[in-house]
């Protein structure tokens, strides 16, 4: 196995970590601005 | 470093870790206070949860202590394929459920748990079997997750065994006893941020401080051939068709994954779903990773424990500073799981044993609190001392999972088909779990037609959980399609061969049997059962805001059965 793609299969992991947190952590301020404005809690 | 080579922190250090982690979080809860926590609230969330909280909380509750040790230890014992054969199906188990839950959610959009379900389809027995099997489960879950902390702090500081249970315990039931299942959401979103982060770094850096990418390359001549081969036969037969076979019952046999599909707002089930299965898989795999790293340079586990294996690569390549972020990741993920569990055993022990079995026609939304808030400390309190005692819970998981395999077919075929009935659940369970105990404990000797009779058994089995898979995302005739080609293939291919694997055939025959006993009951029935019923048998337990003052109105929904 290359190293080339060795590193990739290792570090396409922590790589897609960081995609899925970003959308939720976005997803989560959409809904948090949506709360206040109807002045409840975001759960 | 302590004599076995891993950094010790001091008791001070700890305590500042523990009491951040744990104090931060209860600070958290005080922002989504509410003066009176309703039911609904206190269940489910008011069935209001948005997508990224959703997506957040299961992944956050997916994702327990044993999920980093267990796949980093199928890195070890399995090789390249190792991680993928833990993290996968675990991650598909989220993304399987998800078609059944919308339909779940058709039926009972105003529903809490699944026991309710199928006390308005079938009645009590079959509820109390599906609601005990959650209670088991969840009991574990608390119990294991509080070992791994004390086992944790154990290792890393002066501190005992048992501080650690404590600490953990305590921690996790002061910040989810107010506010409940909206707590364990709320608090489960800071955890997988941090949880996320962690990880993002902290894989890199392992990799990176072993020698990057060449040192991995030549250290894969410490590998054996299966251990080099993406396609391990060994890796498939044990670690991952024992996983594939569990995928559909742990999602079913799970209240924390009902909760949430009865939780978040049905519009975002798919994409939450979807969202979280990346996320566990993302994760899991990529701290796997760290138990293949740990192979191919030739480390041996401290101690001959494969728990070990993660915390002594962070300790012996990384900065302490990573130790104690490794700390925080698994101290995280634990409680994640923890405080889900305590939500999961409330509302189990509020709407299936107290709404629907002791409270009659009147169940007082008060009363229904106090419950709730009563079983997580009493759960906490047997969390605690059974892990406290270390005790032996193999035989316990054993019957657990065989019982989830076992409900799984009459669970979500009960929600389809309209001449299923209460005998046909019930004994459907029953029938499997006795052909399941004499399979897994070989009570026959497993030679000539008995062997075989099993076997047949566990092929039909695997050809219902092929069926089910293809029937939740293609319906019924590519569902039925599949299940008997599937079925066919299996009794040509494994009779003969899987009596090599007689857990996985104690485990298939669950399912097996429990199909045909169900479908066999099922067609001597011909009476048919209106499913607009359910929809009307569960609701809201709180009274309408707006009909407080009419006496007539002040009866809970979800006591009109």
């Amino acid at each position: 196995m290359s190293e080339l793609v060795y590193g990739t299969y290792i570090l396409v992991w922590p790589a897609l970590t960081l995609g899925v947190l970003a959308v939720i952590c976005s997803a989560v301020i959409k809904d948090a601005v949506h709360a206040r404005k109807s002045d409840r809690n975001v759960v | 470093m302590n004599e076995s080579g891993f950094v010790q922190f001091s008791i001070l250090t700890i305590m500042i870790l523990l009491v951040s982690f744990y104090g931060g979080t209860y600070l958290l809860t005080l922002l989504i206070r509410k003066k009176e926590e309703d039911t609904s609230g206190f269940m489910v969330a008011g069935h209001n949860v948005g997508f990224g909280m959703g997506a957040a909380s299961m992944t956050a509750t997916w994702i327990w202590a044993a999920s980093f040790y267990a796949a980093a230890t199928s890195g070890y014992t399995y090789g390249v394929s190792g991680p993928i054969h833990y993290g996968f199906w675990g991650a598909l188990m989220i993304l399987f459920i998800y078609p059944f839950g919308r339909r779940f959610r058709k039926l009972a959009p105003n529903g809490h748990t699944l026991g309710e379900l199928i006390h308005a389809r079938h009645g009590s027995s079959s509820q109390l079997i599906l609601a005990g099997s959650n209670i088991l489960g969840s009991i574990i879950s608390l119990m294991v997750n509080f070992t791994a902390a004390g086992a944790l702090v154990s290792v890393l500081s002066p501190l005992s065994f048992q501080t650690g249970v404590v600490v953990a315990g305590v921690g996790v039931l002061s910040y989810t006893l107010t506010s409940g299942f909206r707590a364990s959401v709320f608090t489960d979103f800071a955890q997988l941020v941090a949880l996320m982060a962690i990880t993002v770094v902290i894989i890199p850096a392992v990799l990176f401080a072993v020698g990057g990418p060449s040192a991995m390359v030549d250290g894969m001549k410490n590998l054996t051939n299966q251990q080099a081969d993406f396609f391990s036969v060994d890796a498939i037969m044990n670690q991952g068709a024992p996983f594939f076979v569990a995928v559909l019952a742990y999602a079913i046999g799970n209240q924390t994954i009902s909760q949430r599909l009865f939780a978040v707002r049905e519009k975002h089930i798919k994409r939450t779903f979807v969202t979280a299965t990346l996320g566990y898989g993302a994760i899991v795999i990529g701290l796997g990773m760290i138990g293949l790293m740990a192979l191919t340079v030739g480390v041996e586990p401290v101690n001959g424990n494969m728990n070990n294996l993660i915390p002594q690569m962070v300790s012996t390549y990384l900065p302490p500073v990573f130790v104690g972020l490794f700390f925080v990741l698994v101290i995280g993920a634990l409680s994640s799981t923890a405080d889900s569990d305590l939500s999961a055993l409330s509302t189990i022990v509020m709407a299936d044993i107290y709404g629907k079995n002791i409270a009659g026609d009147n169940p007082n939304p008060k009363t229904m609190l106090l419950i709730g808030r009563s079983t997580m400390i009493v759960a906490t309190v047997a969390g605690l001392i059974f892990a406290s005692f270390s005790l032996d819970i193999l035989v316990m998981l054993v019957f657990v999972g065989a019982l989830w395999g076992a409900i799984v077919f009459p669970v979500i075929i009960s929600c389809y088909w309209d001449r299923v009935t209460n005998a046909a659940f019930t004994w459907s369970v029953v029938v499997a779990m006795a052909l399941f105990c004499i399979a897994r404990f070989q009570l026959l000797e497993m030679t000539g037609a008995t062997v075989l009779f099993f076997e047949i058994l566990a092929s039909v089995g695997g050809a219902v959980v092929f069926g089910l898979m293809a029937f939740g995302f293609f319906g019924r005739v590519v569902g039925l399609v599949v299940g008997a080609v599937s079925g066919v293939i299996l009794l040509i291919y494994a009779t003969g061969f899987l009596r090599d694997y007689m857990v996985l055939t104690a485990s298939l025959t669950a399912y097996g049997a429990s199909a045909i006993v169900c479908t066999a009951m099922t067609l001597r029935n011909k009476e048919r059962f209106d499913f607009d019923l359910i929809k009307q048998r569960v609701g809201s337990y709180d009274a309408p805001a707006a009909e407080e003052e009419n006496e007539s109105t002040m009866i809970p929904q979800g006591a009109r059965s």
